[in-house]
Order: structure tokens, then sequence, then C-alpha cells
């Protein structure tokens, strides 16, 4: 009974976020004179289209990894907010090596994917270096550090540095990659999946296993959750800080690595941006749980290969975006809600049952 | 006279008692700079007035960010409540005028200031979550409601029509007579007299309005029983609870007053700078604003600083990148002097410290002609990055600013 009471609030608070975003969504599209039930048909129905759901199984990879770093973070109530510099600078520095060198596919293409993770964990340290020398928040260092990401790869990608005019589209661009050093894609749904997703599995698993199984993994979610009490016990608390910090970067660096390794082959300031937000919201809706996240990521590149189909039908993509802020927030405050609800039935359980020992004196008094 | 208000208000916006050795001696610094290098754009009049327009919508955003944090709630949204600004400004001042503009650019940041009031007060949701899903809430907003509104009416998706201007006003006499004095190259006094003929030449009403807000703030903040119970608010809720201070509405107004100043900084942007809304006009500058607030070591004069020194480097970049190139001369100054201090102190890692930064920047200086846009572009966040990492022991940021507070719990 109790059981199924946990469960049934553990479900009700993202559906009830969900739902929420849909009325609030609904109520804009019919101001905008829409009709809301056409509109979530086209995006049901437009999503699901074979060579689409590939796209957005390719999508979904990114954003997947992007919210497992975040969740990597949570846990240790860490906001990596610098995920987007993470993953840009990584996959730039990894596109720039991988163009220079030309070794056996199996040694460049873990050299590309390596170096990734490498950058991203470096760059991730500095927030993490900060945090527990200087006691910075890290989400103001890491706000700071995707701007000088961004100038400093803008800067190398110059003709002349590291970057090159490209040939068709007029971008600036790194050296293409060798051969070698691409990864193969899955011909499925008259689609191609990049094979990038199986690392992805496989960190998802990692992850999992690590975290839930492991004596690291212990003492990381233990500082999360009391960082005195972690320290009181033995753990190296700002050390464990400093590497979760450095591991979420890790993870960002392999973000968009399946579009470089399988798709690209090279970096150009068409990688998008943004994926720190994304990937903070889909870690919060999939409540830090690998499961959890890859459905929400899903969902989410689910609802972005739609808009482009909005647009065509005179409804304006832009609510797409503003869906998902909606989704963030109404996520948020309905896990703060449920959370309260949930403590309150628990104190009221503990009441009843402590009712017959503590009598007169107790009424009156708040729990 | 000793009390009288203006000698207060100067009192407070001087408050940091070495402010005017520095700016005195920046002044000599640049001067010589531009003596040296003969690019007399740095201290021209109308490099003076850029720094202004640039400067403006960053002391917004960073006065914004000061009451939010003062009252103890971080807000990272300001950037989403510049674009609300920056929208709502060029609407309505499209459709009624610049001022009702500006206007409404205060009113959209201040609707979404108390959003952000609502999530982080009320229900208590992690206050950079909100911040950050307000940032994307401002865009798709503002996207959206260009879409619904601009088209047909001269504008488009992502611009909106052009917002009729207002004036500017010129000090008559004074001005063209230290635009004189300062074409003439004299050391110093050329300097000083171009830009402050840069300050009365040409100043848009709105800019003259908007600085308002700078010794308001400071009044208000450290003058007022509100202010004081506010920044009580941003020290220790519990204790300004259990005196009978309510957190709750003290926060929702700082966070109305701090989403309605980012707003004005937006709209200034909008209707002012380019007389028209253009999607990512604000371009971070609500983060910097963010930065302007550290780098000011969140006190009202402090952010002015920052935001005149992100501002100037804005405005040069702008106008001529060899400016800057020029003023790595004062930074390399600033840097070998630091270290020769500490050289006295006996103290060795900040004199090789400064000598490294020194040295470093005077052998780029001598290496290259221009520093690239893209440097100038994240200078504001590097040099946050460098106060945070070398400075924090002097920093004082409000005890409880972002940490969760809920009425009658004690703060975990």
């Amino acid at each position: 009974m109790k059981r199924v009471n946990r469960f049934f609030w553990a479900l009700a608070a993202p559906l009830a976020a969900v739902l929420f975003t849909l009325i609030f969504v609904s109520i804009i599209l019919l101001m905008k004179g829409a009709n809301p039930l056409s509109t979530f048909q086209l995006i049901a129905s437009y999503g699901s289209q074979p060579e689409n759901l590939v796209a957005e199984l390719n999508q979904t990879v990114a954003y997947y990894l992007a919210g497992v770093a975040a969740a990597i973070g949570f846990r240790m109530l860490l906001f990596n907010i610098g995920i987007d510099g993470q993953y840009r600078l990584a996959i730039f520095i990894a596109a720039v090596v991988g163009g220079a060198t030309n070794l056996p596919a199996f040694l460049e293409v873990p050299l590309i994917i390596i170096t990734g993770v490498v950058v991203g964990a470096l760059w991730a340290s500095i927030a993490g270096y900060l945090k527990v020398k200087r006691n910075i928040s890290e989400v103001i260092s890491n706000i700071m550090l995707n701007t000088i990401a961004s100038g400093l790869i803008i800067y190398m990608l110059q003709p002349g540095r590291f970057g090159l005019k490209g040939g068709l589209s007029d971008n600036l661009a790194t050296p293409t990659i060798p051969k070698s050093g691409w990864l193969p894609s899955l011909h499925i749904m008259g689609g191609e999946l990049y094979s990038f997703a199986f690392v992805a599995i496989a960190v998802g698993v990692l992850y999992w296993v690590v975290l839930n199984k492991s004596v690291f993994g212990f003492n990381l979610r233990a500082t999360g959750m009391s960082f005195r009490a972690a320290r009181a016990s033995g753990v190296n608390a700002p050390r464990m800080v400093f590497i979760t910090m450095a591991l979420s970067g890790a993870i960002a660096g392999l973000t968009g690595m399946g579009e470089l390794l399988s798709h690209t082959h090279t970096y150009s300031l068409a990688f998008p941006t943004g994926y720190a937000l994304t990937g903070l919201a889909l870690a919060l809706l999939g409540r830090s749980n690998p499961i959890g996240i890859a459905i929400a990521a899903f969902f989410w590149a689910f609802l972005e290969q739609a808009a482009p189909a909005l647009d065509l039908n005179g409804v304006p993509k832009e609510i797409v975006m503003m869906m998902q802020g909606t989704i963030i927030l109404a996520t948020v405050t309905s896990y703060e809600i449920v959370k309260r609800i949930t403590r309150r039935q628990q104190q009221r359980l503990v009441g009843a049952a402590e009712a017959p020992r503590v009598d007169a004196d107790a009424k009156g008094v708040k729990s | 006279m000793k009390n009288s208000l203006g000698n207060r208000l100067w009192k407070i916006i001087t408050s940091p008692s070495r402010m005017m050795l520095t700016v005195g001696a920046v002044i000599i610094m640049i001067s010589l700079v531009r003596q040296y290098t003969g690019i007399s754009d740095i201290t021209s009049p109308g490099a003076a007035g850029a720094t202004i327009r640039f400067t403006i919508p960053i002391l917004m955003a960073g006065l914004g960010g000061l009451w939010a944090e003062r009252s103890g709630v971080i807000n990272i949204g300001l950037e989403g409540m510049m674009i609300l600004g920056t929208w709502f400004g060029a609407w309505f001042g499209f459709l009624y005028g610049p001022w009702v503009g500006i206007f409404a650019g205060a009113i959209g940041g201040a609707l979404a200031g108390i959003l952000h009031a609502i999530l982080t007060v009320r229900i208590g949701i992690d206050q950079a979550v909100s911040g950050l899903a307000i940032n994307l809430l401002g865009m798709g907003t503002a996207r959206f409601l260009s879409g619904v509104f601009f088209i047909g009416k001269g504008g488009d998706v992502n611009i909106s029509p052009q917002v009729e201007g207002i004036g500017t006003f010129t000090v008559p006499g004074l001005s063209p007579f230290l635009t004189d004095i300062g074409s003439k190259h004299i050391l110093v006094i050329s300097d000083v007299a171009g830009v402050c003929a840069g300050f009365i030449t040409k100043i848009n009403w709105a800019s003259l309005v908007l600085i308002l807000a700078l010794p308001l703030t400071a009044w208000i903040l450290w003058k007022t029983r509100f202010g004081l119970r506010m920044r009580f608010c941003g020290e220790n809720p519990v204790a300004a609870e259990s005196l009978g201070v309510n957190v709750y509405r003290t926060r929702y107004i700082a966070l109305a007053v701090s989403g309605a100043l980012a707003g004005l900084g937006g709209a200034y942007i909008s209707v002012i700078s380019t007389g028209n809304y253009l999607e990512g006009q604000t371009a971070g500058r609500g983060y910097i604003g963010l930065a302007a607030v550290i780098f000011g070591n969140w006190t009202p004069a402090g952010v002015l600083a920052g935001s005149v020194l992100f501002g100037l480097t804005d405005a040069l970049r702008v106008r001529q990148s060899t400016s800057v190139h020029a003023l790595l001369l004062v930074v390399i100054t600033l840097a070998l002097a630091y270290g020769v201090s500490k050289f006295r102190k006996k103290d060795w890692k900040g004199f090789i410290i400064g000598l490294v930064i020194g040295g470093v920047v005077l052998a780029y200086y001598l290496i290259n002609k221009v520093v690239p846009d893209e440097f100038v572009t994240f200078f504001p966040n590097l040099t946050t990055i460098l106060v945070l990492a070398f400075l924090s022991q002097r920093l004082r940021p409000p005890a409880m600013a972002g940490a969760p507070y809920r009425k009658g719990e004690e703060s975990s």
C-alpha cells in the first residue's frame, strides 16, 4: 500500500507538469487563433514518422549525454550550467586533433573521443577548482566560462589558425577528419542512426552502476546529501566535489560526439548551443535517473523535430521553446509541491503512531 | 552641511575611500597612454558618449542583480528580463512613443521578476533553475510575440518596426569649449576635458533619467528603513523574520524592482541604442550585469565601476579596435605596480603573479597590433573569473544569497 502510494506520487509530479504545460500552451494557441488539439496532433504525427524518428534518436543521444552530465552534478548539488562551453570546446579540440592526425581507425576514433572527454573534464575543473578552493558558486563561474569558451572557439576557428573556409556553406570549420576517424551509422527505418548511441547506452549503464554500486558512488551521494556528515565520516568532501565537476565535464565532452564522428566530421559554428539548459532540464525531468533522462531526452527531441512542421501550418514554432521553458518550471514546481505533500503525509503517519504516547502537551504545537 | 542629503549621497557613491585616488591615477595613466600611442579616440568626447550608451544597459542589469542579491535571491534570469524589456520597449515605443516604451520595458521585466519571486520565494524551487528557465521563457516569449505582432506592421519575426527617438541635450557654451580643449592634446587636461565634453554633449534624456536609478538604489538600500530590512533578509532571513520583517514580501518587492531595472536596461537597448527590437540584441548583457555585481563587491559604487569598465571596452571595440590594444598598456602598468607593491610587502607569490601577468600582456602587446574582437567580447567574463579567483577573500556577498528560505523552518 505504502509502495503504491510512493509510486503514485513519483509519477504524479511529471504528469502534472506535462498536463499543466499542455493547458498553458493550449491557452496561448487559442489566443493565437490556432486549434490546440490539431496542433498537438500535428506534433505527434510529424514526430512519429519513421524518417523523423531516426533524426530524433540521434538528437536524443546528444541530449541524453548532456542530461547525464547534469545529473552527475545534481547528485552533488552542483549545478553544471557550463555543459555548453565544456561540450563545444571539447568537440572543437577533438575535431582539431582528429583533423591533424591520421592513425588507423582503432586508434583514431578513441583518440578523438578521449580528447573530447579530457578537454571537457579540464574545462569543467576550472569551475571545480574555484568552487573548492575559493568557495565560488559554480553557476557564476560556469556562465562566465561559457562565454570565454565561445570567444576562444571563434578566435581559433579563424582561417590561418585552426579553421578553414567551408566549401558549400560559408561557415568556418576545422579541417575534415580523415576516414579512419569516422564512425559508421546504422541504416534503419530509412535513416542513419549514429552508432555512437551504443556509447551513450554504455555511459548510462556505467553512470548507474558507479553511482549505486561502488564505494566511490556511495561517497559521492553521501557528500551530496550532507557535506559535513560525509566529511566527518572520513570522506574527502572537497575532493569529491572537484572530481564530480570534472566527471560531469567529461560526460559533457561526449555530447555531440556522435554528430562529429558519424555526420559532420568537422566542427563548425553550426554545432548547436544551449545544451547546458537542455541537459539540466532533462536531469530535472528524469530525476537524475538514467532511464528517466532517456525518456525525457526523447520527448525533448520529439518536440523539437516537430517544430518546423508547426511553422508550415501557421503555428509559430517558438511555441516549442515556450513549451520547454514551461515544462522546466512546471516540473520543478510540482516536484517541490509533491515533496511537501509526502513529507506532510509522513509526518502525519509518524504523528499517528506517536500520538498515544505523546498527548496533551503536544497538541497545538505545529509539527 | 555635514549631514545634508547631497553630502550623504556623495559619501555613498564614493564609499570605497580610495576610489577618488584610483580614478585620478587611472586618468593620468590613460592620458599617458593616449600621448604615447597617439590614439586620441580613447579620451575623445565621442568615445565618452559611446561609453555612456554601452554602460547604461549593463548598469541597469547590474543594479537589478544588486537588488535581488541583497534581498537574498540570486537572479540569473536578468538576461530573460532584459529580453522582455527590449521587446516591450520596442512594441509600446512604436505604438505610443519612446517614453511609454521605456516604461513598458520596465513593466515587462517586472512581470518576469514577479514570476521569479513566486517560484523561488513562495514555492521555493531552486533559484538557478528558475532564473535559467526565465531566460528560456523570455527568449521564447519575445520570439513568439514578434511573430504575432510585428508582421504586417513594418517588422518581421526577429525585428520590430522603428521607434521614434528621444531628444538629446547639450550644455551650451561649455560643451564646445571643453571639446575644443580636448582636441589640443595637452596631457591630462585635454583628456579630462574631452571625457567631460562627452558627458555633456548630445546626451540622451533617457540616459539622464535612467542613471538616476544608481543614486536612488544607493539611497534606498542604505538610507531607508526598507533598505535596511531588505539587506537584513539577504544576510539572515531567519533573524529578520523573528524581528518582524516580512521576508517574503520584501523579496517580492526586491525582485519586482530587480526585473524592472533589467527591463529598463533592455528597453534602453531597443528604444535608444538601436531604435528597434532585434532578436538577440541583449547579447548576454544580463550575465555581464551579474558580473558587474560581483566585480563591484555588491555595492552600488562598485557596480557602477564594473559597468563603466565593461561598457568602455564595448564602446572602444565598436569604435576603433586599436584603442583596446593601447589600453593594454594600462593593464601592464597595473599588473607591474601590483607586483612591486607585493614585493615591498615581501609577498613573493603576489610579486610573481603580478610580474607574470604584466610580462605576458607586455609580450602580447609587442607582438600584436590589435586585440582580437573575440577576446574583447569575453573581457568582462574573464575579469570576473580573475576577480573571483584572486580577490575572493575580499569579496563580501550577502551571506544568504541563493540559500533557500522557508518561513518557520531553520535554513538547512
